[in-house]
């Protein structure tokens, strides 16, 4: 209909500023085209009935009453014989017609009301808000038959009715939106700029909120066209043969049923046609007019990959260690690689931390570590081996069975990492029944020996809580607690400490340092933080976009870095540098994801890179007195003392 | 959570209120009057004046109202113009029909759809297949289903009576028999409304980062489903089967029309086509009050699986 189309026009003119939108919808959204093209094209056949239609529509021909398709009537004909294929085209104005007057209805009410709420808040919001929560919990179909029952058969009162009774889920839309859009700078900037409070809402904000609006009118013509079908169907909107309406035609065909269900047909089509071409075009407006950044990782995987070169493996004596993780490449699975050479080992009893930069790969590392990466990444190469045991050849069950017992895992977000639904108590009980048949006693005592283990003072108390009841440092410790249950001989704590209170962190990393050396269990630890590398690591293993570019015991590592990106980080690291002197920056940012280069892809960042750095691959190597680093000017660099501080 | 339902049930009193105004708020826009359009154009005089007096129509409409208010608090919704029954009488004799229909398309539409959902939460050809079919699903208008269902499964195969009820104390099998088509018309889409909302949230919860807690310490992917993740994404799931629920009492209006069932909806359409204000009147009464105690009903349900809102 012509609502809708010329609604489009309307929208790609309010939507200047990103204005690529609308183009981008005709190829990206071919449904949603293909639905406009269907509302157009019906819309049309209306507006046309009285030129193309075969017959009259209220043309009898008794003689032919109730024949199925044939020659001279495409679609048949009606109990009183008249043509069927007319009346459906006859039928299609006064149809979107009613529909329509109900959508304008509902956006002249919904609209106004919305913004006024949204962008006045206070009192006003509050009685349009409670007006609107009432009008929804009465069920309108019913409110409907009221208002027919004292207008009869007025079908323009029943769709103003439904307009007014459907307007408070507009409401609450455009409400919504305007609150979002009323933050916006240049809705501040206008009301700085003097302009009135009126004339914000009634231009900048309706541009604004205009997606969501769009959205809900499509749907909402639907609803309407099959609410005013149904009304007719039952018989209580004014019958009139010269205007005949798709529900009034239902309505008809069921009288006969009995003897043919031909002449419900076309019509019940008409109007299935009809409202999945509203919501189509709905979802297609509300992703067309999403937000860019939604629309991203689909353009992404259109970025060629560069060709994965085949990591060289490195001759490090990698016998007798407990976790082995070799070549480790994790990628999209639409091609781009994330991690594409995690080399490290973890001992018996040690710890070991992964430090880099955010979007280095550490994270990925550590979920490919125990299989639990999230959907849409893989691991795509490389060995992980625990215990001496091939996990990735092992597949799942090899996975499922060093989970927990044999692998534990912290992860960051510590009161996310709990289910709000369950007790802390549940957790535990879970965790431990998992790996230990238990009687009640045990169970219970072997829950409170946990929570002891974590420093837990009053295990009883906390026992009942909700994760949303206790603080993120507790919730920290119940993690723990949940990752010690199974016995494990490694815990993997991924950034364990980083969005704790200052005060809390140092106290969860002397907690997994007493636990590693109480249980002599190892630790692999996460991090960004020179701190907590310095507080607890015995080794640091460095990564710089995807791979691993040095690592050695912690001292080395600390008083005579062999990467250049190493030097630089702790240089940059407010917990490491000397006292007194000016924090220095590493210029430029880590490059993302499928934009690596050949070679070093620390060069682009590197005060010493030369031509060679960026020329071939450059594999990890022992450089004397026993770190690994992937550095080739790691020699001359060390001889110039341009990497010690 | 005492708090929060005895908050949920004072808010409801204005709703009450409102819903039972509406009628009188138009009664002054009938054309001629009430008892004119009763009556029709050949009535006389005096069964006019008659009619005026039995309705109250000489008094102004917010006597009227409180009139009907006072005697609905004592449970007396007035007498049927047509069938001169008491309206409570009827409406409690169309319960039974009505609430066979609706609690049982929304059991069969949550526990399919429910179940559904949860296969399609991972991505994957039944989670496309839930998406586009409950598109399609949504798009189909209730009364041209039954009358697809009668024509099909009634009119040729004869599976199933055409149209009628029987009570379930008369013959339970028959009861059955007789609901199974209104009870499928009804449950199709609300069924796909709780797939797609399933399908949704559950993928949201799974998502969430205590799953990978939960699969770090090798908890059963059966465990993390039902008795974590399901549980998450609970408060949605219930909200829209409350919607359903009234839904379905709005979809009433049209099946039992089309099956011939006496139940509140059927009433409602022939008290609306004969213009039997008091008995529409209670009619709304009855879907509101149902709308009220859905509605609380889903409230302690929000609390029972969201231990956030039952400690607060």
């Amino acid at each position: 209909m012509t609502t809708t189309t010329y609604d489009w026009r309307r929208a790609e003119r309010a939507a200047t500023p990103r204005r690529s939108w609308l183009a981008r919808a005709w190829r990206s959204q071919p449904l949603g085209f293909l639905a406009s093209m269907v509302i157009f094209v019906v819309f049309l056949l209306g507006l046309l009935a009285p030129l193309i239609a075969p017959y009259p529509p209220a043309q009898q021909d008794l003689l032919v009453a109730l024949s199925g398709p044939s020659a001279e009537h495409w679609l048949g004909t009606d109990t009183l014989g008249r043509d069927i294929l007319s009346r459906l085209l006859f039928a299609i104005i006064p149809s979107l017609g009613y529909a329509a007057v109900a959508t304008i209805v509902f956006l002249g009410a919904g609209i106004p009301l919305g913004i006024l709420a949204g962008y006045r808040g206070g009192r006003v919001d509050g009685v349009i808000s409670r007006i609107a929560e009432l009008a929804m919990s009465i069920p309108a179909i019913i409110i409907l038959l009221v208002v027919l029952a004292v207008f009869a058969s007025n079908p323009m009162a029943a769709m103003i009715t439904l307009g007014i009774l459907a307007a408070p889920g507009l409401i609450r839309v455009v409400r919504g939106s305007t609150l979002v859009v009323k933050e916006e700078s240049f809705v501040t900037a206008a009301t700085v700029a003097g302009v009135s409070p009126g004339r914000i809402m009634g231009t900048h904000i309706v541009r604004r909120v205009l997606g969501p609006i769009l959205v809900q009118a499509s749907v909402f013509l639907g609803t309407a066209l099959v609410i005013q079908a149904a009304l007719a169907f039952l018989g209580l909107l004014s019958p009139s043969n010269n205007q005949p309406t798709w529900g009034g035609m239902i309505g008809e065909a069921s009288q006969v049923i009995s003897f043919t269900a031909w002449p419900l047909i076309p019509p019940g089509l008409a109007i299935v046609l009809m409202v999945l071409a509203f919501g189509l075009l709905g979802d297609a407006i509300r992703d067309a007019t999403a937000d860019d950044a939604t629309l991203r990782p689909s353009r992404r995987k259109r970025h060629a990959t560069p060709a994965p070169t085949a990591p060289e493996p490195l001759d490090l004596d990698t016998a007798g260690h407990l976790l082995r993780v070799e070549n480790l490449r994790v990628s999209l699975d639409s091609g781009v690689t994330l991690v594409d050479d995690a080399t490290f080992t973890v001992n018996q009893g040690e710890i070991v931390a992964v430090v880099g930069e955010s979007g280095c790969g550490k994270s990925v590392t550590a979920l490919a570590t125990l299989g639990l990466l999230p959907l849409g990444l893989h691991i795509a190469g490389g060995t992980v081996e625990f215990d001496g045991v091939d996990l990735r050849a092992g597949g799942t069950s090899a996975y499922a069975s060093v989970r927990g017992n044999g692998i534990g895992y912290v992860a960051q977000d510590a009161l996310g990492s709990l289910d709000p639904t369950h007790t802390i108590n549940s957790h535990l009980r879970e965790v431990v029944s998992r790996h230990q048949k238990l009687g009640a006693a045990a169970l219970k005592a072997r829950t409170r020996e946990l929570l002891q283990q974590v420093q837990i003072g009053d295990p009883e108390r906390v026992l009942k809580l909700y994760p949303f009841e206790i603080s993120g440092g507790m919730a920290q410790r119940v993690n723990i607690a949940l990752a010690l249950a199974g016995r494990p001989r490694l815990i993997i704590a991924d950034e364990p400490t980083t969005a704790l209170d200052v005060t809390v962190q140092s106290e969860i990393l002397h907690l997994l340092r007493d636990l590693q050396r109480s249980t002599g269990m190892s630790v692999l630890i996460i991090t960004h933080s020179w701190g907590v590398v310095a507080d607890i690591a015995d080794r640091a293993v460095v990564m710089y976009a995807g791979e691993v570019v040095e690592m050695g015991d912690v001292y080395t590592v600390f008083d005579a870095p062999r990467f250049p990106y190493t030097a630089a980080l702790l240089a940059a690291d407010p917990s490491t540098s000397p006292l007194g002197e000016p924090l220095t920056t590493i210029p430029g940012r880590v490059p993302a994801p499928g934009s690596w280069q050949t070679g070093c892809r620390f060069a682009t960042r590197c005060q010493f890179a030369t031509a060679e750095c960026t020329a071939g691959s450059l594999p990890l190597r022992v450089v004397p007195p026993g770190s690994v680093t992937r550095c080739i000017r790691a020699e001359e660099l060390i001889a110039e003392g341009a990497l010690t501080r | 959570m005492l708090r929060l339902t005895l908050r949920r049930l004072a808010l409801s009193i204005p709703l009450a209120l409102v819903a039972s105004m509406i009628t009188f708020v138009l009664i002054p826009f009938l054309p001629g009057d009430a008892a004119r359009a009763l009556l029709g154009p050949n009535a006389t005089a005096e069964q006019l004046a008659a009619t005026r007096e039995e309705l109250g129509l000489n008094l102004p409409i917010w006597e009227q109202y409180w009139n009907w208010l006072t005697a609905a608090v004592r449970g007396d919704l007035g007498t049927s113009l047509i069938s001169r029954q008491p309206v409570t009488e009827i409406l409690n004799s169309r319960l039974e029909p009505s609430l066979s229909l609706i609690i049982g398309a929304t059991v069969v539409a949550a526990v399919i759809g429910i179940v559904l959902g949860i296969r399609a939460a991972r991505r994957g050809f039944l989670g496309r297949f839930v998406d586009s079919t409950s598109i399609v699903a949504l798009a189909i208008p209730d009364f041209w289903l039954g009358l697809v269902l009668v024509v099909l499964f009634a009119v040729q195969l004869r599976w199933f009576p055409p149209t009628g009820y029987v009570p379930f104390e008369a013959d339970p099998l028959l009861w059955i028999q007789c609901l199974i088509l209104p009870i499928i018309t009804l449950s199709l889409p609300a069924l796909a409304r709780i797939a797609k909302q399933t399908r949704d949230s559950m993928g949201t919860a799974l998502d969430g980062t205590f799953v990978r807690t939960l699969r770090a310490a090798s908890i059963r992917e059966r465990s993390i489903i039902y008795r974590h993740a399901l549980r998450n994404a609970a408060v949605p799931i219930l909200t829209v089967i409350g919607l359903v629920f009234v839904g379905a009492l709005s979809g009433t209006v049209a099946v039992e029309t089309i099956f011939a069932i006496p139940g509140l909806g059927s009433t409602a359409v022939q008290a609306t086509a004969s213009r039997d204000l008091p008995l529409i009147q209670g009619v709304v009464v009855y879907f509101t009050l149902i709308t009220i105690a859905v509605n609380l009903v889903v409230d302690l349900a929000y609390g029972y699986f969201n231990p956030r809102v039952r400690t607060k």
